[in-house]
């Protein structure tokens, strides 16, 4: 007989299972959503949490790294709302649109709604869960990953986020920043689920970031949909940098279209455990998408990005290139995978991860993986692991630079290549500064 | 003084082989010394020991540098003091413009000095000018410095660094190796115009024929880790016409 000896469940099953009981009855959303709610939640109780044995979780053993479940965090107070203010620093000043979300609740008054371009809409996921909209089914929802455990807990708990449409043709000139804070020193939780759908032949720029307290144990765990129409560009950033303490775990789902065009631009600096998963399904023929994501990990940091690229369409292009900088005792890991279907001949698609190792105890563990049914493509992966190299080192010494400038250009330099891609100078600048700051850290 | 590098029975290795036997050598203000000698010799060496490269252990000897124990000193100290090694083979530093290179050393090295950091246009502008000299197209101060340029793009580079940090003490290793004739006379054009009283060189070379273009003072033989003989600028013709077969066995 074959029995599956299931283990016991952890404080941090158990402590979900409690939440979902005690507040599934007062999460937005009518008798649709609620089904799925509960739907997606079985699924996560199923399965439990993931640990090193599933291959998707398999750098990221969140049984172990997952201690316990923190109480959904409280709507913002006026503390909260004013603490927030300041979120997104690093953006400021260069014109944004601001769409901010406070403890996991999207707050119209410290969001800049004014002026909204026709044809772009904007609105809070709690409004469009209260209408039924069955958009917790949909992109991340759908059938590819309801059944990955932060997804089925995003479905199940999902409070609130921004929804945003923009109509066929519509250039959006002015980028929209989701900014996103966790305010509450006191450990909490968040989940949002937001949606992002460019119509055809219509141009945006969306930013988003991730940042809270230090020394708080707080959850955060962000969904995020992208819809890009036929035709259509979008160019995303992101920028990760919460407290020392946070457990973030965010998923971006994006169907990409005929020839339309997604470039994704991450950049994670923060977090104590962080797992940044990508799923791009390039449906449209000639569709191109690139993702290029650097980590700058230190300390006891544990940062995941794991990357699916699955090519459906014939004649599109994929682009990824990971980089990750790691220092201390901190674990980078990195799993990509490009699945080419078997009508899409003529794909073309390229991987390439590097990590740069600055201690003897930092790790870097990378799995670039191709699976090909379609016999007319051209994909490669590759990947290196390494530390500084003394000898460019010593090159620039023997300039007269001193050796932790040295180091800082060297590592500026390796890191810089994922994010000089990025067209706009205000936005790569922007990063380039919080590159800077974790290069001057502990100064 | 005039006495700027004073070098004392110096010994070094590497990876457990010695390779720098006992040399000898003193570079006055105003000199320039050519250092010959068969590939193997320990030039290289030489020149990394002065400069501060890791992974050469120093077991005897010592050098001073304006008087100034050079060996105590870190890499990036040893320039700001005014000591310069064009490389033999310059390495390539991808995502680092040529240009903001050029910035971070010479201000490094002005900042270590006490002296007031250049305008990001001063330091242009002096790039500019250099670079027309040595007919280096400035679109290449924008490319990550030394990536994809030929050979001789390197050495007229290394060049240009050299006169806009302007040291006192100039060790070229090789700077003749892989250039054509015509980059050979702007290259050595370049290093002429930095001959003055107050600065000292030493070319390292294989062959004589640098030596037409840059015309040394005091001409030594380099062989098995030390100076075996020292000439004037007629040594060199010797060596080229007789070869280095005399000195190969020399002090092994
Ligand atoms: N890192 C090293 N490890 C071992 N041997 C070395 C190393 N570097 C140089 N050598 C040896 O030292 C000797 C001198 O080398 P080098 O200084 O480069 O000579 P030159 O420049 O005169 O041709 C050579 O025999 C070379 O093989
Ligand atoms: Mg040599």
């Amino acid at each position: 007989m074959n029995v599956q000896i299931r283990p016991a469940k952890t404080a941090a099953e158990i402590g979900l299972a409690d939440l979902f009981a005690s507040v599934r009855g007062s999460l937005p959303g009518g008798r649709e959503v609620g089904a799925i709610r509960l739907d997606a939640f079985g699924r996560f109780a199923t399965a439990g949490l993931p640990h090193a044995r599933h291959e998707a979780w398999k750098y990221t053993d969140l049984r172990r790294l997952m201690r316990d479940a923190k109480p959904l965090a409280p709507r913002p107070d006026a503390g909260a709302k004013l603490r927030a203010g300041s979120a997104g620093a690093l953006f400021a000043g260069l014109g944004l649109r601001r769409l901010v979300i406070v403890d996991g609740a999207f707050v119209p008054e410290l969001s800049d709604l004014a002026d909204i371009e026709a044809g772009v809409s904007i609105r809070s996921t709690a409004s469009a869960l209260a209408a039924d909209e069955p958009i917790l089914s949909q992109g991340s929802g759908a059938a590819a990953l309801m059944n990955d455990t932060a997804v089925a807990l995003n479905t199940a708990l999902a409070s609130d986020g921004v929804v945003i449409s923009i109509a066929p043709e519509v250039v959006v000139e002015r980028p929209i920043h989701l900014v996103f804070i966790t305010t509450t020193d006191t450990p909490a939780a968040t989940f949002t689920r937001s949606r992002l759908v460019v119509g055809e032949d219509a141009r945006a720029v969306v930013i988003e970031t991730h940042e809270g307290p230090d020394q708080s144990e707080y959850q955060v765990n962000a969904a995020l949909d992208l819809v890009v129409g036929d035709g259509a560009k979008l160019d995303h950033v992101r920028m990760v940098s919460e407290g020392d303490a946070a457990l973030h775990l965010s998923t971006l789902a994006a169907i990409v279209g005929v020839r339309a065009s997604l470039r994704e631009f991450s950049l994670v600096t923060g977090g104590a455990v962080v797992r940044n998963q990508l799923s791009l399904t390039l449906t449209g023929e000639g569709a191109v998408a690139g993702v290029n994501a650097a980590s700058l990990l230190a300390g006891r940091q544990h940062v995941d990005t794991t990357l699916l690229v699955d090519h459906v369409a014939p004649g599109a292009q994929s682009r990824e290139l990971f980089k990750a900088v790691v220092d201390d005792e901190a674990r980078a890991a990195f799993q990509g995978k490009i699945t080419v279907r078997p009508g899409a001949q003529q794909t073309d698609a390229r991987m390439m991860a590097r990590a740069l190792l600055l201690s003897d105890d930092a790790v870097a563990n990378c799995k670039p993986e191709l699976e090909i049914f379609a016999d007319d493509v051209q994909c490669g992966h590759g990947s290196t692991t390494g530390a500084l190299d003394d000898e460019l080192k010593f090159y620039l010494m023997a300039r007269g630079i001193p050796g932790n400038e040295a180091e800082a250009l060297l590592i500026r330099a390796f890191v810089g290549e994922v994010i000089d891609a990025i067209e706009r100078e205000d936005l790569r600048d922007a990063l380039s500064r919080e590159m800077a700051n974790w290069l001057a850290r502990g100064e | 003084m005039t006495e700027l590098l004073k070098i004392r029975g110096l010994e070094a290795r590497v990876d457990d082989r010695k390779i720098l036997n006992g040399l000898d050598l003193i570079v006055n203000k105003g000199e320039i010394h050519a250092i010959m000698g068969p590939n193997g010799a320990g030039k290289s060496t030489l020149s990394y020991v002065l400069a501060g490269k890791p992974g050469y252990e120093i077991t005897g000897g010592e050098v001073l540098f304006n008087g100034e124990n050079l060996l105590a000193m870190a890499p990036d100290e040893r320039a700001a003091r005014g000591l310069f090694l064009a490389f033999q083979y310059p390495l390539e530093i991808p995502g680092v413009a040529t240009l903001t290179f050029l910035r971070s050393a010479l201000n490094a090295q002005r900042k270590k000095r006490g002296e007031e950091e250049m305008s990001s246009p001063e330091v242009l502008k002096r790039v500019r000018a250099l670079a027309k000299q040595l007919g280096i197209d400035p679109e290449m101060l924008k490319r990550p410095l030394n990536v994809g340029f030929s050979g001789g793009e390197k050495k007229r580079n290394e060049t240009l660094q050299m006169a806009l940090l302007e040291p006192r003490l100039c060790v070229l290793d090789e700077t003749d190796s892989g250039l054509d004739i015509d980059a050979l006379r702007i290259v050595a054009d370049g290093v002429n115009r930095l001959r003055a009283a107050d600065r000292g060189m030493i070319v390292i070379t294989h062959y004589q024929r640098l030596l037409d273009y840059i015309v040394p003072d005091v001409v030594h033989v380099l062989s098995a880790g030390r100076i075996v003989k020292t000439g004037g600028k007629e040594l060199a013709l010797e060596l080229e016409a007789a070869g280095y077969a005399q000195y190969q066995n020399e002090a092994a």
